[in-house]
């Protein structure tokens, strides 16, 4: 397996308050890792960390985020670039107040690099690739708003795959969500890893459990365990580990 | 028991009779106006100059001076106000100098008019020396609306939920991108409306224009920026306070006061179609 990240002994602080504490990890290229653990352990200010949402923040990072050979907190990063790299889709479905079209088109239009003509041809494989194409495609006109919230998140996943990240990262996305949108979802991913790296936050273990290939499991900050999917859920290694995903605590 | 249900009765009976005076004092208001000055109403009203030391003719010229003065002023008035607004929520700070920037400007409108009328004298018309003008008097109801249009920006701007910014952010979008495609156009109705409020208030203000821009007769059209003006408000005024033959004059005076409520009624009620039309687009 090729290694596409590298974080090594990350740390974070808002304010006084350390929330990731020397966090070391690798993920792997074309995979799903999944993030779990108890609310409030750090999950989503983890997963801000690769495409630095952090900094709308005001939080002290220090380590090293390696993707592509540079580490994306030195100071030589352009964020900006950086996150058309590592797309984002949050927890409550969050489409712009503006057309189905002009959402999935948003990130290639800021850009300013692609004509009409092919911001059309991507938006239409972006909505193709999450599923949404034939749902909409006699209303790409029409506000997002008018959308289900299954496929509200589904454009917000068109919208940040239409760059073509190498990354996506995903923050509990479908706890908003009804089981039937929820399982979409979650084949979806299965299928996208095809063509991105997916580093999905979950609250749900048996979420982690069915579409991740690895699994991190933090606590309190700290990255307790991390490995195989298959493995940490037959054999854990740590003890808090094993309480977690049978669910002793959470 | 008994004492809770008086109470009840006499509290709904409170709120009905309160609201019926408010009713009743706003239709007393606009009858009184409407009756004392519709008669006059006509297209030659409308678009005649004043006649015979103003006791004939229409209030063309006073309709074009405040349609002038209120033009320029919101030109003037809407580019800084905006652009001072966006300033103060997304790129301020610190934020102990942003809240004194604001509490300054709540101060600033809450002013009596007559003293941004002073203000207009000594700094536009005699410091700056454009004399007695539209450009004067336009700039003055510029500094009285300027705090209602950042207001206005600025709450409506608070207003956008911070999920939209963070999308934007997350698909990145520079602060610029973030503030020109996301934000302004969700804040955009409420801007607009607040604005356009504010047109009403500068077209029936006469206090500011006083000293600055208005002037009692003329009987031609300005032809520059730099000339004076009649205007409806201080039309109205000037003939209660200054007229030679009130019998005339006064019908003229309550006539003009019909054209200028009109006026503000079609700006507010153009502000609240807009508004209602963008809210029921928006659904967040
Ligand atoms: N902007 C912030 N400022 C200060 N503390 C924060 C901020 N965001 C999160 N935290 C704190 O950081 C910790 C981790 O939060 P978070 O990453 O949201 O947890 P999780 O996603 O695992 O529920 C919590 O204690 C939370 O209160
Ligand atoms: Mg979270």
């Amino acid at each position: 397996m090729k290694e596409l990240i590298k974080v090594r002994d990350l740390n974070l602080h808002f304010k006084e308050l350390h929330v990731l504490k020397s966090i070391n990890m690798e993920i792997y290229d074309k995979t799903v890792t999944s993030v779990i653990g108890p609310s409030g352990c750090g999950k989503s200010t983890y997963l801000r960390c690769f495409n630095r949402m952090n900094d709308l923040k005001d939080a002290a990072i220090d380590g090293e985020i390696i993707l592509d050979e540079e580490n994306i907190y030195s100071r030589a990063t352009d964020v900006t670039s950086l996150r058309m790299k590592v797309g984002m889709v949050f927890q409550k479905p969050n489409p712009f107040p503006k057309s189905i079209f002009e959402n999935t088109a948003f990130g290639l239009k800021i850009q300013g690099k692609m004509k009409g003509s092919e911001i059309e041809g991507r938006v239409e494989q972006s909505l193709r690739d999450v599923w949404l194409w034939d749902e909409v495609k006699d209303r790409l006109k029409d506000s997002a708003m008018s959308l289900s919230g299954g496929q509200q998140q589904r454009l917000c996943m068109a919208r940040a795959l239409a760059t073509n990240p190498e990354i996506i990262l995903l923050d509990e996305p479908t706890s908003a969500l009804d089981p039937r949108s929820t399982n979409k979802i979650e084949e979806l991913c299965v299928e996208l890893k095809k063509e991105v790296t997916i580093l999905i936050v979950t609250h749900n273990i048996a979420q982690a459990a069915r579409i991740s290939d690895y699994t991190a499991f933090l606590y309190l900050g700290e990255l307790v365990e991390y490995g195989e999917t298959k493995l940490m859920f037959t054999v854990p290694k740590d003890k808090k580990t094993e309480e977690y995903i049978s669910g002793k605590f959470g | 028991m008994k004492k809770r249900k008086i109470l009840e009765f006499a509290g709904e009976w409170a709120l009905k009779l309160s609201v019926g005076i408010s009713l009743a004092f706003l239709f007393l208001f606009l009858f009184m106006i409407f009756s004392k000055g519709a008669g006059r109403l006509s297209i030659s009203f409308l678009t005649q100059m004043p006649k015979n030391g103003m006791t004939e003719g229409g209030i063309f010229p006073a309709i074009i001076g405040t349609l002038s003065l209120t033009l320029l002023s919101m030109l003037i008035a809407f580019p800084l106000g905006v652009l001072s607004g966006i300033f103060l929520s997304e790129y301020g700070k610190p934020a102990w100098l942003v809240s004194i920037i604001k509490t300054s400007i709540n101060t600033l409108s809450g002013t009596p008019s007559i003293v941004f009328g002073l203000f207009g004298l000594s700094v536009f018309v005699i410091g700056f020396n454009m004399g007695v003008s539209i450009l004067s008097g336009s700039l003055t109801l510029a500094v009285l609306i300027l705090p209602i249009i950042i207001n206005a920006t600025v709450e409506s701007i608070k207003s956008v939920p911070f999920d939209f910014r963070e999308a934007a952010f997350s698909l990145g979008a520079t602060k610029r991108q973030v503030i020109t495609r996301v934000i302004l156009p969700a804040a955009a109705p409420g801007i607009l409306t607040g604005s356009i409020i504010s047109v009403g208030r500068a077209a029936g203000e006469t206090a500011p224009i006083l000293f600055t821009a208005a002037t009692f007769y003329t009987r031609r059209l300005p032809k520059s920026v730099m000339d004076e003006v009649m205007a409806m408000p201080y039309h109205i005024y000037a003939l209660m306070t200054e007229g030679t033959a009130p019998e005339s004059q006064v019908p003229i005076a309550y006539g003009t006061a019909v054209v200028l409520l009109l006026l503000v009624l079609i700006i507010n009620g153009t502000a609240i179609l807009i508004r209602y039309r963008m809210r029921k687009r928006r659904n967040w």
